[in-house]
């Protein structure tokens, strides 16, 4: 189930680990790297390539928030609702975003562009409020600068 | 103008401190001296430095280290992990040193993983913190090449791995015995206590667990001794300075490195400008989502450990949130309960289901569907939860600080809520 370069790349975190459930988290990451999700084959694989179990997989896999088990868009919006962007204007870019989308948090738009997802604090509270698309942070925002910023992501 | 050893290097909108550039400002030489003393004696000199954990809790750093079982104690492999997670909404300063200047941070590691004799050392950063991660890496890359990483360093008989790790995103990755559990590859949930890690920590070894900001002290501590260090304080409560940062409706938000013990009032108008036009301050959260509100009447004390808790809060992270006069309470209250009840990991039932019960009551009373009687059911968690005992880890305590206060302080407002049904802010 898993390509040539996924296995290279698991087998290669393996070899950094005197413990091989440590290697988990990051052969969940190289998964989604590849294919922008985690899905149940890939769980499965994943625990084979590991010598793990696959339950093991599964619990990590379904407890941290940046690991997707569902296919999600070509980009991902991360949109902090944490308590600084509140207080500074986080309901307004939601409304604005999930307008123009066409999507509520956890949804994906049907041309496969975007997943919307909110996420605890960025860090970057002193430019509330903030969002991260797929790498990129981005901060001061005003509903009005969504539109142009979104533009850049095809 | 008073010192600012953590951050004098950095210069804003510039890329991070070279190696060359923190050799040039006199950089690892903290270390170079810590490597001439005994593990013992760079123990000593750090307790009496009186460095207090930077990571929310203000436990004495010098003090963590002496519970690590040394000489011919010792259980290696010894373990040191690096905490930068900061999840803790309203926290922004570990950022600044990891992405401005990481040689600062290798060497602070490298002193505390020397002090407690580490065989290796763990730097766990958040999943979102890109630019960190790259940052670091790069950083280690150098330093390993320079000599100052790896095997007899700078010439001594001591050697210290680093390994960089980011997190898949969870809050209970920064509580430090579900940060063990997340690097082992399990879920972050918490362990008992005892044993404490420095008995049993990381794969069953010693271990300690250290903030980033925590660590950003030693190199300074140790180049300029603990009677400098502690001359940069204004508070009797500990040593040198805090990274604080003020976030809200105020006209220059930021992170500013400051004498321990200015006043929030300070911070709040010299460095963060005062509050925006048409914005009045009406309360701030001093440390972090897990801290209970201070009223203006507050505002004068030193923000130190002591004389915050005293006024009925916590320092924290010392990066305030501001809440002002247009923001609706319970909207912010809102987030907070929100935050902590999709972050609970799940572990013990009273958290698991308290809190999302409290994030429900408090949205039906936003959205104008409250009754007089989720008051009770509000105060009834605060009272069940509010103190350590109840639950696994101070997740839940902390969860309930800023609803205490916002219960206390903001009750009118929650009234008003429910007596209108609707939220008076909109
Ligand atoms: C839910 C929770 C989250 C925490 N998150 C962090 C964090 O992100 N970074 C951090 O340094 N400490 C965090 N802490 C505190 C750590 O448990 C620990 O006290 C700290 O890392 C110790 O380092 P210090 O002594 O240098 O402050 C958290 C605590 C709790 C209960
Ligand atoms: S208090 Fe909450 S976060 Fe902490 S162990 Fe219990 S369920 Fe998990
Ligand atoms: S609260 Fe949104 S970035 Fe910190």
């Amino acid at each position: 189930m898993l390509n040539e370069r996924e296995r290279e790349e698991i087998v290669e975190l393996l070899r950094q680990e005197t413990h091989a459930s440590a290697a988990i988290p990051e052969a969940l990451k190289v998964v989604q790297r590849h294919r922008g999700w985690v899905s149940t084959e890939a769980v499965r694989a994943i625990a084979h390539a590991l010598g793990v179990d696959a339950g093991e997989v599964e619990s990590v896999a379904t407890f941290y928030n940046l690991i997707f088990r569902q296919p999600v868009g070509r980009h991902v919006i991360l949109l902090c609702d944490s308590v600084s962007c509140a207080v500074t204007g986080h309901d307004d870019l939601r409304a604005h975003l999930e307008m123009h989308l066409g999507i509520t948090f956890g949804g994906t738009t049907p041309d496969g562009r975007f997943t919307l997802l909110p996420i605890a604090c960025l860090g970057a509270c002193d430019r509330a409020p903030a969002m991260m698309i797929d790498r990129t942070l981005h901060g001061n925002l005003t509903p009005a600068q969504l539109d142009e910023i979104l533009n850049n992501y095809a | 103008m008073h010192e600012r050893p953590l951050t004098a290097r950095i210069r804003s909108g510039e890329t991070p401190v070279s190696l060359e550039a923190y050799l040039a400002a006199g950089g690892y030489r903290g270390l170079r001296r810590a490597l001439a003393l005994s593990p013992a004696a760079v123990q000593e000199e750090v307790t009496k430095s009186k460095l207090r954990g930077r990571g929310g809790a203000g436990f004495p750093t010098g003090v963590k280290w002496s519970v690590v079982p040394a000489g011919t104690q010792a259980r290696h492999p010894i373990y040191l992990v690096v905490n930068g997670d900061e999840m803790e909404p309203g926290t922004m300063k570990d950022r600044l040193l990891l992405e401005s200047d990481p040689h600062q941070l290798l060497e602070g590691i490298l002193i505390s993983a020397y002090a407690i004799q580490a065989d290796e050392a763990f730097i766990f950063l958040r999943g979102e913190y890109h630019l960190a991660a790259e940052c670091m890496r790069r950083a280690i890359a150098e330093a390993t090449a320079a000599g100052y990483l790896g095997q007899k360093i700078l010439g001594s008989e001591y050697g210290l791995a680093v390994r960089l790790h980011t997190s898949a995103g969870r809050y209970m990755c920064g509580e430090e015995t579900g940060l063990l559990n997340a690097l082992e590859g399990k879920r972050a949930n918490p362990r008992s206590k005892p044993p404490f890690p420095q008995v049993s920590g990381l794969w069953g070894q010693p271990t300690v667990v250290n903030n980033v900001e925590t660590l950003c002290n030693l190199p300074h501590i140790l180049a300029n001794g603990w009677e400098w260090y502690l001359g940069l304080s204004r508070s009797s409560d500990g040593g040198g300075t805090k990274l604080y940062g003020v976030s809200g409706q105020v006209r220059n938000p930021g992170v500013w490195e400051l004498p321990l013990g200015v006043s929030a009032r300070e911070i709040l108008d010299a460095c963060a400008g005062g509050m925006r036009d048409g914005h009045r301050c009406r309360a701030v959260l001093p440390g972090g989502a897990s801290t209970n509100f201070l009223l203006d009447e507050h505002l004068d004390l030193p923000m130190d450990y002591s004389a915050v808790e005293r006024a009925g809060s916590r320092l924290g992270t010392g990066t305030m949130i501001v809440l002002d006069d247009r923001a609706c309470p319970v909207r912010m209250l809102l987030s907070l309960q929100r935050f902590f009840a999709r972050e609970s990991c799940g572990w013990c039932t009273p958290c698991r289901e308290g809190l999302p019960w409290v994030a429900r009551t408090l949205e039906a009373i936003e959205a104008g569907h409250g009754e007089m009687d989720d008051l009770e059911v509000l105060d009834h968690h605060v009272a069940a939860l509010a103190m350590p005992g109840r639950t696994f880890c101070a997740l839940a305590p902390g969860a309930m600080a800023p609803l205490q206060g916002a219960l206390t302080y903001f009750r009118d407002d929650i009234v008003r809520h429910i007596a209108e049904q609707r939220c008076p802010w909109r």
